[in-house]
């Protein structure tokens, strides 16, 4: 059980993306897309919607199977049919927009579950992993709700230490607050925020311009399935070079944030 | 309609409620009255005859009844959820499932009876265990895997493929997803049509007669049948479909209210 995964190497950058292409029938999302990941680093992807970004980040961990291209993911080239994809996927945790709990077991149990059935690990350390990562996401007092009795934030934090409970290299995030009533995002975004801090290598899909801009160490904008522009998240935000990005945060900032703040200023 | 003076639909509505009340009591009142009753009595509910028949028709027709019907609805179910599992899972074997299933599930049930009891010992030289009743839960577990495989099929369908997506991205194998994450929701998702299902089965081992059964091991049609021609009365017919009623009809309940319950309206 120590070396689980021999082809996964340290050495290399955890997410290297070479030439990404994905079609669905003739409509090709992806066209073309080179992206490396560091260790440590948190990358977000921003953009209008079929931009293709859900798409890239499905692409990372194979639940889609790229058209053409090279995947590198914690060195092990994921298009190669020789490379055992399933053990690869346990070193990244995935989250998704609309939680997918799985309905039939507890908080506990979802985080249990591939524990037991994936790396092994004996029902007690299992069990104890699970709660401290429940605990971690301030859910201690809901480890035997079922997903059903549990608020959209809460559904979405268990997600979160499900994935975490497999103690992986990296996580993605498919648009983890999108599903979720506005009183909601807070608690979420908070245990990102901190998941970032203590160095997790994370890509995340979201529509949430202040976590990118204040958490995210990149920011990349993506649209028609290519990447327009990435840079430093905070300088892409306030003064984006591309005219796209430009229109594309003017929609998302001005009509909302700008009320926001002077609702905020009135108060 | 155009006989009818102008009414407003709402009146019109219990104006047409009323007719049929009355009509229903007006075909009640004849019947009542114009039956030999003491005819029908002793022709239907003679209690000499049912006197005859009893508890055997409980201790042995209804019970061997319960017997053959649960026995292949375990058995037929779990081969559904094989053939299901392999249908999905597409390549040669898919194939070969679909092509099991709709062999016998386009064939009738008696034809697959009569196949298991006769045409087997017949070309092979080789009896299925368990004489006619062995035989004709073989047939019967054949025919009930067959339907019940699209049943489960359209289970697993109905998972959000959301469900298959965490799985997966946390490591587990199609296998592993599909057994501890996939299959209990699916299963949760057929209850109420396989509740159906098994009725329809219990139904389907009065088809069992061709198997040929020795006194003991009759189920209820065959033993009401027999009592029909034993006793020429038809009182055996109007208990056997009672005793059929006594399970079917608390279990076509029962599927009532799970498909209320299970509603995701509610």
């Amino acid at each position: 059980m120590t070396n689980l995964t021999p082809n996964i190497s340290s050495s290399e950058p955890p997410i290297q993306i070479t030439d990404l292409h994905k079609s669905f029938g003739d409509n090709e999302v992806l066209k073309g897309i080179d992206l490396t990941v560091t260790e440590g680093e948190v990358v977000c992807v921003i953009g209008p919607s079929g931009s293709g970004k859900s798409t890239l980040l499905r692409c990372v961990n194979m639940l889609e199977t790229p058209t053409k291209g090279s995947i590198r993911l914690l060195g092990a080239e994921m298009t190669d049919p020789d490379v055992e994809v399933d053990q690869v996927r346990t070193h990244v945790g995935m989250v998704f927009q609309s939680f997918n709990l799985f309905p039939n077991m507890t908080a506990l149990g979802n985080c249990v579950i591939a524990q037991r059935q994936v790396l092994k690990r004996s029902r007690t350390e299992a069990v104890e992993i699970a709660r401290r990562n429940l605990e971690m996401v301030g859910l201690s007092d809901r480890m035997d709700y079922h997903p059903a009795k549990l608020s959209g934030g809460q559904q979405q934090r268990v997600a979160i230490a499900r994935a975490l409970s497999m103690d992986p290299r990296i996580m993605l995030f498919d648009e983890p607050t999108a599903a979720l009533d506005p009183e909601l995002v807070g608690d979420v975004l908070t245990v990102m925020r901190d998941l970032a801090e203590a160095g997790m290598t994370m890509m995340v899909v979201t529509h949430e311009m202040s976590f990118a801009r204040d958490v995210s160490d990149r920011t990349i904008f993506m649209d028609g399935g290519v990447i327009v522009e990435q840079g430093p998240s905070a300088d892409l935000i306030n003064s984006p070079s591309e005219e796209r990005t430009r229109v594309f945060l003017r929609r998302v900032l001005d009509p909302t944030h700008v009320a926001e703040l002077g609702e905020t200023e009135a108060d | 309609m155009s006989v009818l003076p102008y009414l407003k639909p709402t009146v019109r509505k219990r104006v047409g409620r009323l007719a049929s009340y009355a009509l229903g009591v007006a075909v009640i009142l004849v019947v009542v009255g114009f039956a030999d009753w003491h005819k029908i009595q002793k022709v239907f509910f003679n209690p000499a005859v049912a006197l005859q028949m009893w508890p055997s028709i409980i201790t042995i027709a209804l019970k061997n009844t319960l017997i053959y019907t649960i026995s292949s609805f375990i058995l037929g179910s779990i081969l559904a959820v094989l053939l299901a599992v392999l249908k999905l899972a597409g390549g040669p074997l898919g194939w070969a499932a679909s092509a099991f299933i709709e062999f016998f599930r386009g064939i009738p049930a008696l034809l697959t009876i009569f196949t298991a009891a006769y045409v087997i010992p017949l070309a092979f030289g080789f009896q299925i265990p368990g004489e006619g009743p062995g035989a004709g839960v073989l047939a019967l577990t054949i025919v009930t895997g067959a339907y019940a495989a699209e049943i489960v099929r359209a289970g697993i369908q109905a998972v959000a493929p959301g469900q298959t997506e965490a799985a997966r991205s946390l490591g587990m194998s199609s296998g592993q997803t599909m057994f501890w994450v996939v299959l209990p929701q699916a299963l949760r998702i057929v209850i109420p049509p396989m509740t159906n299902e098994f009725v329809m089965l219990l139904k389907d081992t009065s088809l069992l007669y061709v198997a040929g059964f020795t006194l003991t091991q009759k189920e209820l049609t065959t033993f009401g049948q027999d009592a029909l021609s034993t006793t020429g009365n038809a009182t055996p017919i109007v208990m056997v479909a009672a005793a059929y009623l006594i399970v079917t009809l608390p279990l076509t309940w029962l599927v009532g209210q799970l498909e209320k319950k299970l509603d995701p309206k509610r």
